[in-house]
């Protein structure tokens, strides 16, 4: 109902907007040539004036500005570029300094270690030469005193024989018999008793 | 009663009558809101270009997109050669934009509702662009009206064709922005007239109309301004690369 009531008062409305349009109406004033000179020469000063400022003074400072800006950015990629490579130059630089500087360690390390081990070498070799020298002297004089043993040994034998002897004989027995006896028997034995 | 919805194009005089000979030159309502437009225009473009920082702030983007807006509008339509012409399209565009859009202000005066005004850019573009063919190519120029691939029977027809359609341009292009500026406006005042007439309780339906309008032309308006500059731009690219 309401939208009846309302649609028909469009219709009526428009309707009533015709009728004052056919009233009042003297056609459009968009074709009354009274005021086309003036529009003609207003349109002329104003877009002329409008040309002249922004061709002369405004579009070429914006262009300006857009050009500084693209240079500027430019500037700064390549500089930043530049740099970048810069860095990347040094961090090479660094990194055989660093190679370089670990060789070298390496190389020191070696060497102590050879002169290190050099030096233990001679020393061992001296102190192995002193020590069987030491050895051979020291065989030497058990040669020695192992060849001088079976005579003190026969020695105190005869000695210790003929004691005996006088004191379960009581008679003086004549040594050179009993070490030609210890002979013969250190002949017979020796082997037992010296551990040849 | 102001529910003519004609009344809003009437131009009146603003001040003394102006003479020169016999032309009245007088300062109108139109003239001001040529001066307003341009004005407009210019303050906003030389507070854009004044300083340049690398971050640009609100009003330098603004000049520096519509700026590139333009400048690849030319290059897109009519190639490298239109550049000694992009000023003249920057303004062409930017006045006939502030005009529409001015006109979208309620009690302001559309300057583009007028046939002379857009008549009077659309000829002047007319001629510009003849002038620069007729320079640019001599008379081989007239072989635009004659496009190859064309069979010899029909050549007449088409020759008689392509040059009423290049005659046409310059009341196609100025009736086209006119009318639709023209038309919206009317749409506009009428929709507004039966807000009134049909008060609070009917009033309702035509203020949303009246609202979505408004929208609608101010893309029209943006629209509008837009068809004039590239259609020039297409004019001009004729005239400069003769492709026929």
């Amino acid at each position: 109902m309401f939208k009846k009531i309302f649609l028909y008062s469009l219709i009526a409305n428009f309707f009533f907007t015709k009728k004052i349009f056919a009233a009042e109406s003297g056609g459009m004033p968009q074709l009354n040539p009274e005021f086309w000179i003036s529009q003609i020469f207003w349109l002329v000063l104003t877009f002329g004036v409008l040309y002249i400022v922004l061709s002369k003074l405004i579009l070429p400072k914006i262009s300006a500005n857009l050009e500084l800006r693209k240079s500027q950015i430019q500037e700064n990629i390549e500089a930043a570029e530049k740099q970048r490579e810069s860095s990347e130059a040094k961090l090479k630089e660094f990194d055989g300094i660093i190679l370089k500087s670990k060789i070298e360690a390496k190389n020191i390390f070696k060497d102590a270690r050879e002169k290190v081990i050099k030096n233990i070498n001679s020393k061992k070799e001296t102190l192995d030469k002193q020590i069987d020298d030491e050895i051979k002297k020291a065989e030497v004089e058990i040669d020695t005193l192992r060849q001088s043993a079976p005579e003190k040994i026969n020695k105190i034998a005869v000695v210790t024989s003929n004691e005996i002897l006088k004191k379960l004989i009581g008679a003086e027995v004549n040594n050179s018999s009993i070490s030609a006896i210890v002979d013969d028997l250190v002949k017979k034995n020796g082997d037992k008793y010296y551990g040849h | 009663m102001a529910a003519n919805p004609m009344t809003q194009f009437e131009v009146y005089r603003i001040g003394p009558e102006i003479k020169v000979g016999a032309f009245d030159i007088s300062f109108t309502n139109a003239s001001l809101f040529m001066v307003i437009s341009s004005l407009a225009i210019l303050i906003i473009f030389n507070l854009g270009s004044k300083k340049n920082s690398i971050l640009p702030n609100k009003i330098q983007l603004l000049a520096e997109l519509s700026y590139s807006f333009v400048s690849k509008m030319i290059s897109d339509t009519a190639g490298s050669k239109a550049k000694p012409y992009f000023s003249f399209i920057f303004s062409l565009f930017m006045f006939v934009l502030f005009c529409n859009m001015f006109g979208m202000i309620p009690y302001t005066f559309t300057v583009t509702s007028h046939i002379i005004v857009t008549f009077m850019l659309a000829a002047f573009i007319f001629i510009g662009v003849t002038v620069i063919g007729f320079i640019k190519h001599g008379f081989g120029y007239l072989k635009l009206f004659v496009p190859s691939g064309v069979p010899i029977v029909l050549l007449p027809l088409i020759v008689v064709i392509e040059i009423i359609s290049y005659l046409s341009r310059p009341i196609s292009l100025s009736v086209r922005l006119f009318a639709n500026m023209m038309a919206g406006h009317t749409m506009m005042k009428v929709f507004g007239g039966f807000v009134v007439s049909l008060g609070i309780v009917g009033g309702w339906l035509p203020l949303s109309f009246s609202v979505a309008l408004t929208g609608l032309e101010i893309l029209v308006a943006f629209l509008q301004a837009y068809v004039f500059a590239i259609l020039t731009c297409i004019y001009l690219n004729d005239a400069l690369n003769l492709h026929h």
